[in-house]
């Protein structure tokens, strides 16, 4: 090995590195793709074959593009979760910032009078975006300074941070629901972009910028040192912190927008909105191929695990269960949805 | 001579295989009745497998083993096994939020009820430390002993199952020099009521100190077995070394080369004054440009806490870091790297590598903010890094996007390297680089440290492995956070190994 101990020290990183043969790249480039992040996508066709046998009207456009809108706002928590588990965190709190942002912003924003719902006016009303994204970002932010500052058990912390945020939400609105929503939700939740709903876009760019930036960005990629083992990541040079940190405050702030976006859309916030979603984020991060132990997962497993579940739910719907075996059914889809793609990706799920 | 006692223990050509691994080659023990003897042996001996054998976790591949005449217990029947021999570990094995008394009676409180009675629990407990002289109050909480007191509730608790052999390993690792004079004067009593001790320890001072009968082991085999008072420790250190059939294979690094030989030349890394509370002095060390210099010492030596302190994985009680006389900021890894500190971490499994991540990606953990443009990590170049890296250092893997966790060890450690590497330090930190590799690995692994510095470069070799530390042009031996000896190229094994393990002090 003469002369070749150092690679870098001789011909640096930047070009001029010798011997790597051009023929084995595109075969290499095939080997380059996890297979099982795509473990879902046989299963999302059998979906779509059983809800086309199970109803004709499961194929229509009105009624796929129904289901990719009520799955955009779910897949934002997802996204945020699925980075924050990636670097080995949890937060539970997200469900109820979905709720909480928009309420504090609307809050600050609407008038004391003329409205049913009485805020204080302290802000103009364009201001209603810029404020629910920053509360979002602050709780996030808090979130890490109990983590990561007190290091308090991060489980437990965010647990209680969502039903103190669930609590604030009541307290505020008195329990009602809030109607008066400023016109900028509303453009985002209600508008239709190339014959698509804005929601649904604006997540898919914000998945493919998370994606992006999880291969391409040193920032992104470290995340998987981090989640993997934080102390390796540590030595080697990454503030694994500062990034910690950095992720639960984009979690917040992907929450808060997937809140702008559900009020505009349904035009209201009620005093539950997001109550129990939680489950449904962690149940999608899961069977889409992310670890609860950090490290493993990518942001486009996450999608086609927010995927699976609302095509379920809708071919129920579509095949005419009753309402009030909802619930059950929800529960025993995702325990199935759970073991199919445990074996559909051939790895164990921890 | 009369008729004796059966010995408390004997070990007759035990032999114990790992796969292809020979563990134990025929070795044999035996220990008197109320004797304390040691066992010694550098690391690798075998002295832990035959621990493992002796108290039945471990089935001899052959050979016999007799407690005080009788044959051993079937293999797995552990209660037989406790009534004749017990292991007070490094590691404590009481539960620290139970009581004394629980941890004394655990899963045993009470034959004939199947409620507990506290009391009598209390009162059984009483009497069973006070029977053995332990001043300890029943009813304290595990955590709050001391370590020594510790020691003596799993010493108390295994007489109780009958044992009258107790294996203690490194007992004294953790306990300050008080802490073992009381630990001492408990084992000599109970030495007195035909308790007999097998005690395993690196600090040869304590053998002298404690035992009337030693047994030394070398590459999983038997060399001698004597009355302490029958060797002097320079003979006891060449048993443990093997010098004469070593001197000839082991080689060292020259000492005469230019760059070792220019004493002006402006030292890469300088400590002024470097220190850490508890685990080691202010250190003053430099290393010149081709220089490697090694600090010796065992695991409660504080050496690898200094060089943890130099990678800037601990912040430093005082002093600083000095690398081409610019200052580094302490306990900070991106200033250490930014300095050009280039750190090979302990353990890779805690450390060095993201197990499920690929060799390419940990090749370049330290170099992302190398492979693109603002910010980003081009996926050809980190392959074109790992391709140039795989080919240089001889890593043997299917291709850059393997995980390490399919690697072999000496491969996974080569990642390490070769992530330590990436950013071409100046100075390079070495903890431990060839622990649980091939002979093939750890010859390459060395040759790279050697050729760093060889460059132009300052390498620190941590370690208390002989063969990680013959590369070096200077040894530093650390006893207990202080540095007791240096040595130029060239010394003997058997003069590091008396100074790492202590030996001349605390006479």
């Amino acid at each position: 090995m003469t002369g070749t101990v150092r690679p870098v020290a001789a011909d640096g990183i930047d070009g001029g590195l010798k011997g790597s043969p051009a023929g084995e790249s595109s075969l290499d480039r095939l080997k380059l793709i996890r297979w099982s992040d795509f473990s879902l996508v046989p299963v999302i066709l059998v979906l779509m074959v059983i809800g086309f046998i199970v109803s004709p009207v499961f194929l229509t456009s009105e009624n796929l593009i129904s289901v990719v809108q009520q799955s955009s706002e779910l897949s934002l928590l997802v996204l945020g979760q699925a980075l924050i588990l990636i670097c080995g965190r949890m937060d539970l709190s997200l469900e109820s910032t979905i709720g909480i942002a928009p309420v504090v912003a609307m809050w600050l924003v609407l008038p004391a009078e003329g409205g049913r719902f009485a805020g204080l006016g302290l802000l103009p009303a364009w201001s209603a975006i810029p404020l629910c994204l920053l509360v979002g970002l602050a709780i996030g932010a808090v979130n890490g300074f109990l983590m990561l500052k007190l290091r308090v058990n991060g489980f437990i912390a965010t647990l209680g941070m969502l039903t103190m945020l669930r609590g604030l939400h009541i307290g505020i609105t008195e329990g009602k629901s809030i109607t008066d929503v400023p016109e900028s939700f509303r453009y985002l939740g209600k508008s239709e972009w190339l014959g698509a709903p804005a929601a649904v876009w604006i997540c898919l760019a914000l998945f493919a910028v998370g994606g992006a930036a999880l291969a391409w960005l040193r920032h992104g990629r470290s995340l998987y040192a981090i989640g993997g083992n934080p102390e390796a990541a540590r030595a080697a040079g990454i503030r694994v912190d500062r990034v910690t940190w950095i992720v639960l405050a984009i979690g917040g702030l992907l929450a808060a927008f997937a809140g702008i976006l559900y009020t505009g859309h349904y035009g209201s916030v009620a005093a539950t909105q997001g109550n129990g979603w939680i489950f449904q984020v962690f149940a999608a991060a899961v069977i889409g191929g992310i670890s609860l132990k950090g490290g493993r997962g990518t942001l486009f497993g996450a999608l086609t695990g927010v995927l699976t579940l609302q095509l379920v739910v809708n071919v129920m719907t579509l095949g005419g269960v009753p309402a009030l075996w909802n619930q059950f059914l929800n529960g025993a889809i995702i325990i199935v949805a759970l073991v199919i793609s445990r074996f559909a990706s051939g790895e164990k799920q921890d | 001579m009369e008729k004796a006692p059966p010995p408390a223990v004997q070990a007759e050509g035990v032999v114990k295989r790992f796969g292809p691994t020979v563990a134990l080659d025929g070795v044999r023990l035996t220990v008197q009745p109320g004797e304390s003897h040691a066992l010694v042996g550098r690391n690798g001996a075998g002295k832990s497998t035959l621990v493992s054998v002796l108290t039945g976790l471990h089935k001899a591949d052959a050979g016999t083993v007799t407690f005080g005449g009788e044959r051993a217990p079937a293999f797995g029947d552990t209660t037989a096994w406790q009534s004749k021999v017990a292991c007070v570990y490094q590691k404590s094995m009481v539960v620290p939020d139970l009581t004394v008394a629980e941890n004394l009676f655990l899963n045993r409180f009470d034959d004939n009820s199947r409620w507990i009675s506290w009391g009598k629990l209390r009162r059984r407990a009483e009497r069973l430390l006070a029977d053995y002289g332990v001043q300890v109050d029943p009813s304290t909480r595990a955590r709050d002993l001391a370590v020594e007191q510790r020691q003596f509730v799993e010493i108390a608790r295994a007489l109780s199952f009958g044992a009258r052999l107790i294996i203690l390993d490194e007992p004294t690792a953790q306990l300050d020099a008080r802490g073992i004079g009381r630990l001492f004067d408990k084992l000599r009593e109970l030495q007195s009521q035909g308790v007999a001790f097998l005690f395993i320890s690196h600090h040869l001072q304590e053998v002298y100190e404690l035992c009337t009968a030693v047994t030394v082991y070398r590459d999983a085999r038997h060399v001698l077995s004597a009355p302490v008072a029958d060797i002097a420790k320079a003979e006891l250190v060449a048993a443990m070394t093997g010098e004469q059939s070593a001197g000839a294979t082991a080689w060292h690094a020259g000492g005469d080369r230019a760059a070792v030989r220019d004493q002006s030349a402006a030292p890469v890394l300088r400590t002024e004054g470097l220190t850490l509370e508890g685990r080691f002095e202010p250190l003053d060390l430099e290393v010149r440009p081709g220089e490697v210099v090694g600090l010796a010492g065992s695991a409660a030596s504080g050496n690898t806490a200094l060089g943890e302190a130099l990678a800037g994985m601990r912040k430093a009680g005082g002093g600083t870091v000095f690398v081409h006389g610019r200052t580094v900021r302490t306990g900070s890894v991106p200033h250490a790297l930014d300095a050009g500190i280039g750190y090979i971490p302990e353990d890779r499994h805690d450390q060095g590598l993201v197990l499920e991540r690929s060799v390419a990606e940990n090749a370049t953990l330290t170099v992302t903010d190398q492979l693109g443009p603002w910010g980003t990590v081009l996926p050809s170049r980190t392959r074109e890094f790992a391709r140039s890296v795989i080919a240089s250092l001889d890593i043997k893997t299917q291709g850059p996007q393997q995980p390490v966790s399919g690697l072999s060890g000496g491969n996974q450690q080569k990642v390490v390297v070769a992530r330590a590497l990436a950013r071409k330090p100046s100075v390079l930190v070495a903890v431990r680089p060839t622990a649980g590799v091939d002979i093939k690995s750890k010859d390459s692994l060395l040759t790279v440290v050697r050729r760093v510095a060889d460059e132009g470069n300052a390498a620190v070799i941590i370690s208390d492995e002989l063969d990680d530390l013959r590369v070096c042009d200077r040894v530093l031996a650390l006893f207990h956070g202080r540095v007791v000896a240096t040595f130029a190229s060239g010394w003997t094994d058997g003069e590091l190994v008396a100074a790492m393990e202590g030996v001349g002090e605390r006479e």
